[in-house]
């Protein structure tokens, strides 16, 4: 059994590791995405994020897929929470167990690579100077409303 | 009809979250043809389509009550 969710409810970490450890699982990589204040010189004051619910929980459970069908013998749990967040709150985790630490290692950066580039979540940053969605991170945020 | 759904930056532009439209038998390249002529600018910045929940190729045919939600780039994590 595994848990794909997108919640409005603060993120307990501890309850998707816990769902992934099994008897065969030698090592369990818990990854913890965050609220960060400050992006490219530009201090966040909180983040709102949004999701396509069903297709969001969809495509989690489909990276799940892959990932155990990619390293075998893993157990993906995936959460990502949305609403208003502030900074240092807890935005995804991703908990992979598996026999061995190195596939639990891979398997997790795998998951948020394919989380970020197509799980329907979206990001708005406020600022003190204004507001955005964010698609592009790689892109400097301009200011709309300065 | 088709049911179509706006997110995050699409939703500002188009000031609403859903509407139906009468795309059935049309291309998914249609259907961005006509929210572009709606909502100019929608196509900007690299939105996807997603036909009942999942991401479709332009030449995908609609078909009546399909649900497509216009998808612009996501950031989550």
């Amino acid at each position: 059994m595994s848990i794909y969710e997108i919640t409005d409810k603060p993120i307990d970490p501890q309850r998707y590791a816990d769902h992934v450890l099994r008897p065969e699982a030698g090592a369990v990589v818990t990854f913890t995405g965050h609220v960060r204040e400050w992006t490219k010189g530009i201090r966040t004051l909180y983040l709102s994020y949004e999701a396509y619910v069903p297709m969001a929980e969809k495509k989690m459970a489909q990276i799940g897929g892959e990932i155990e069908e990619k390293w075998e013998g893993t157990c993906v749990a995936i959460a990502h929470r949305i609403g208003e967040l502030d900074v240092g709150e807890v935005a995804v985790v991703i908990a992979v167990s598996s026999p061995h630490r190195k596939a639990a290692y891979e398997a997790n950066e795998y998951a948020i690579e394919r989380i970020k580039q197509d799980v329907p979540i979206w990001k708005k940053e406020i600022w003190e100077t204004g507001e955005q969605w964010i698609g592009d991170q790689n892109k400097k945020p301009e200011v709309r409303n300065p | 009809m088709i049911n179509l759904l706006y997110f995050a930056g699409i939703r500002d532009l188009t000031g609403v979250p859903e509407e139906q439209a009468p795309l059935a038998g049309r291309t998914v390249g249609e259907l961005l043809e006509w929210a572009e002529e709606k909502y100019p600018g929608i196509r900007g910045g690299g939105a996807r389509v997603a036909v009942n929940e999942e991401y479709a190729l332009e030449g995908d045919v609609l078909a009546e009550g399909d649900t497509a939600a216009i998808i612009p780039p996501v950031s989550g994590g």
